[in-house]
């Protein structure tokens, strides 16, 4: 096995893997939205069995139909938000970086201020801001996740312009484009990648915790949030199989972009390659 | 070198001071954004509709509902400083003893998590860095993984079935019993009840600081001087109580004291779950609710703990650290 299966070659295995798991459930999602929505009452709370491998809820509706449609809703809202971050953390990064003195004074306090609220009260705060919805969600998610990411850009510009080579790229006289596009842009892009990946999960957590304190999206959308906060509510009556498996699909669902962004790294990071 | 030490304390407080002010403006101009009137949100509930119009109408004068932006938030910060943070719409009870009862509750919850979290993640990271590559290592690893990938809400969830529904050995909810006066409250029901919401906070906290933990003990395990320390036979213990507990401490610390944000964050969740009554329930109704005043205080408040925490951190790192000592504390 391990003669067979050098460890690029596992890494890609998991990344395939991780990946097709992803898209089906947003694929599966396209096609769940009628199954997930249609109510039967001859069927009603059945707990999982063959034929509702993760049970109905108490209107009779196919929770496997509703998790993978909550899913694929969470994903591409996670998605949105933190590409939508991942940019404003490169833009403010960059600025940062190299627009002199006070531009990285004032981002940096920027980055402070936005870290000094905890997340959660913070996305609270943009989602009533935006008079809840699912505007209201993505921007939250987007603002509080950039400021990680943009500390590492700024620290890894900073770090880039003081090396020899971009000096000396300098000193030869080559344009400021050149330099960023031949020299940067290597360095960085993988950075950057990475970073997008790793914000995913994070953004779809922070986006079903938002949905499950009940802002944001409504109950015509269901959201993982929202599934298990209607789950909440059966709780008590015993029906386990509600919180069950929409919460285990989307671990799954996390751990599978974590797995993605960190077999990224590995494999475009040349540093770790002895690890 | 005392002055030194004075002069970074001051320059941080500053810092802070400064920093609490944006917040506050932060809020404030986010809140006013809202295109929810919080007086017809408030009005429209079931708690505030027996106001009559009098009432209103006072209401709507202490809001001061048509000024300006900008004269709301002055004299909302007036009363701030005087230490008046207004009249929470939802309890019709000063802001300040809403917040006085619900951080005490909270409080309790989030420091026993967030020592619990600490320590055992403090040790769990460096059994797993001293053995790396292992079948410790990676089951620690792994739960790492799978920790950090599960929202705080559905471990509380769990939680919740299999000890207050299936074992019933632990409350389902609330920080007292149900029923019992509030001076028949002993501290042990108190404690009964803070169980599974601090439970839920350590499990999700501990995994954060274990991998950092683990990432530092493996780069100390990889000096020399620990190669040095083997070389001349101690042991295991005597590597991790000489050389890699001194180094590994100051960026524990650190972390663990800027993880107050997410303890914060994660209580929010799960005080939610249990209904307990604390800080963070108390923002989530705020907020659906539209009670500004409430909101606004609770976000100073929890900001106020998040720089309290990285500016005690930042002080203790040169207690435990004496290379940063002698470097010069205000670098």
């Amino acid at each position: 096995m391990n003669n067979r299966w050098n460890r690029r070659k596992t890494l890609v295995l998991w990344l395939v893997i991780a990946v097709v798991f992803l898209a089906a459930v947003c694929i599966g999602g396209l096609f769940c939205e009628d199954a997930a929505r249609a109510t039967d009452f001859s069927r009603k709370n059945i707990a999982p069995c063959l034929k509702y491998p993760f049970g109905t809820d108490w209107l009779g509706r196919d929770m496997f139909a509703r998790t993978v449609r909550g899913l694929s809703i969470s994903i591409i809202i996670g998605v949105c938000a933190a590409t939508f971050s991942a940019v404003m953390a490169f833009i403010l990064g960059v600025v940062s970086a190299t627009m002199g003195k006070t531009a990285d004074t004032i981002v940096t306090w920027i980055i402070d201020l936005v870290m000094g609220i905890p997340h959660m009260l913070l996305l609270i705060l943009v989602c009533v801001a935006c008079g809840r919805g699912i505007k209201g969600v993505i921007l939250g998610v987007a603002l509080t996740h950039w400021t990680s990411l943009a500390r590492l850009i700024r620290g890894e510009v900073l770090q880039l312009k003081e090396q020899i080579y971009i000096k000396t790229a300098r000193k030869l006289g080559k344009s400021n484009l050149y330099i960023a596009m031949k020299h940067m842009a290597p360095h960085l892009l993988p950075q950057f990648i990475v970073g997008l990946v790793l914000l995913f999960p994070h953004a779809i957590l922070h986006e079903s915790g938002i949905t499950f304190l009940g802002f944001g999206l409504s109950n015509e959308q269901p959201a993982i949030g929202i599934i298990l906060s209607e789950a909440m509510k059966y709780l008590i009556t015993g029906k386990w199989w509600l919180a069950l498996f929409p919460g285990i699909m989307l671990v799954i669902t996390v751990v599978c972009f974590y797995t993605t962004g960190e077999n990224l790294r590995r494999l475009l990071d040349p540093a770790s390659a002895h690890e | 070198m005392n002055n030194l030490k004075a002069k970074f304390i001051l320059k941080n407080f500053i810092k802070v001071l400064l920093l609490l002010f944006a917040v506050s403006v932060a809020a404030f101009a986010l809140m006013t954004a809202s295109p929810i009137d919080p007086l017809k949100a408030n009005v429209g509930q079931a708690a505030l509709g027996s106001m009559s119009q009098e009432q209103i109408a006072k209401l709507e004068e202490y809001w001061g509902v048509g000024q300006p932006p900008l004269q709301r938030y002055i004299a909302w910060f007036r009363d701030f400083v005087r230490g008046d943070m207004g009249i929470s719409l939802l309890y019709r009870q000063k802001v300040t003893t809403v917040i006085a009862v619900k951080l005490g509750n909270s409080l309790f919850l989030m420091i026993i998590a967030w020592v619990l979290s600490g320590l055992i993640g403090f040790l769990l990271g460096s059994l797993a860095g001293m053995n790396r590559g292992k079948p410790i290592d990676k089951i620690i690893k792994g739960y790492c993984l799978v920790i950090s990938s599960t929202p705080a809400f559905w471990i509380a969830m769990l939680l919740l079935i299999i000890f207050g529904v299936w074992l019933k050995i632990l409350p389902i909810g609330l920080s007292v019993p149900i029923g019992v006066e509030a001076s028949g409250v002993t501290f042990l029901d108190r404690v009964r009840h803070a169980i599974l919401p601090a439970v839920t906070l350590s499990i999700t906290g501990i995994s954060n600081i274990a991998m950092h933990t683990r990432e530092k003990m493996i780069d100390i395990c990889d000096s020399d001087y620990v190669l040095f320390a083997k070389a001349r036979g101690e042991s295991s213990w005597q590597i991790f109580k000489n050389h890699g507990l001194r180094n590994v401490l100051g960026p524990a610390v650190t972390l663990q004291f800027a993880s107050i944000s997410e303890i914060f964050g994660g209580s929010v969740l799960v005080e939610q779950v249990f209904s307990y009554p604390g800080l963070g329930q108390a923002a989530v109704s705020a907020g659906l609710g539209s009670d500004m005043p409430l909101l606004m205080a609770i976000t100073i408040i929890s900001a106020l703990f998040v720089f309290g925490g990285n500016f005690i951190a930042n002080i203790l790192y040169g207690v435990i650290d004496p290379r940063i000592r002698r470097g010069g504390v205000g670098r």
